[in-house]
């Protein structure tokens, strides 16, 4: 089986719908299956990687700590487009870091959260094989 | 579906996964165990103890290949084989351990 690359697309908010927690169910469960896997968060997307997050109020499970985990499915491209942070006065400080243990340098520890601009995040997309948006 | 456990009664689905992961006790896993024919040794808690931290902390039961990889970075190489993995727990180490440890079947199982 060749490898494709798949990106999956995330422009929504984490609770309120239910598009973040299945976008990540299906990126945990495809993660099996060793393809090129990249993430991107865009619009209020970026919200799914925010800090300190806490649900007790709406009776929801708080899944953010799962995408700590996306590490050791060797998911470790996650790219977070700048406009989207600027237009909701967000820097690269107020998400959580994610990162991942790189095999080919002695397991070393990498962050593998890529801020990109709209262009760069439209090449990525250009790139892939398959996009699947949420 | 219910367990019974010291005369009382746990609530599980349909495979045998606890509903409420909030009620898990060592007795109960242990009483899991039995209806898995499995005898529970230190090697067997290993995994579970584990599994349970990893749950704490990521808030999902990891998939059969990256729990291997964890175990054989906490625990050391000779645990974090499927081999060692499948001799403890013979129908699926993730699928087994987390059943025992009260936690959701891994996501991606079927």
């Amino acid at each position: 089986m060749s490898t494709k690359k798949f990106l999956y697309v995330n422009r929504k908010a984490p609770y309120g719908t239910i598009y973040a927690l299945e976008s990540l169910e299906v990126v945990l469960i495809g993660a099996a299956f060793e393809q090129d896997v990249s993430l991107a968060f865009l619009d209020d997307g970026v919200y799914q990687l925010a800090k300190g997050q806490s649900t007790e109020e709406v009776g929801m499970k708080n899944f953010s700590p799962t995408y700590r985990a996306l590490g050791d499915y060797d998911v470790n491209k996650i790219y977070v487009e700048q406009e989207s942070l600027d237009a909701r006065g967000l820097t690269l400080d107020d998400l959580q870091p994610l990162t991942y243990e790189d095999e080919d340098d002695d397991w070393a520890e990498k962050d593998s959260i890529k801020v990109v601009s709209t262009a760069e995040m439209a090449e990525i997309m250009e790139q892939s094989d398959v996009v699947m948006s949420f | 579906m219910a367990l019974d456990v010291g005369g009382k009664s746990v609530e599980t689905d349909e495979e045998g996964y606890l509903e409420n992961r909030d009620e898990w006790t060592q007795e109960i896993a242990e009483a899991i165990a039995v209806s898995e024919n499995l005898e529970m040794s230190d090697s067997h808690w290993e995994v579970v103890n584990f599994l349970r931290e990893y749950y704490e902390e990521y808030q999902i039961a990891p998939a059969v290949r990256v729990l291997t990889k964890a175990i054989g970075k906490k625990l050391g190489k000779d645990k974090g084989n499927s081999k060692y993995l499948y001799e403890l727990y013979p129908y699926g180490p993730a699928k087994q351990a987390c059943k025992i440890a009260g936690l959701p079947k891994p996501t991606g199982c079927v």
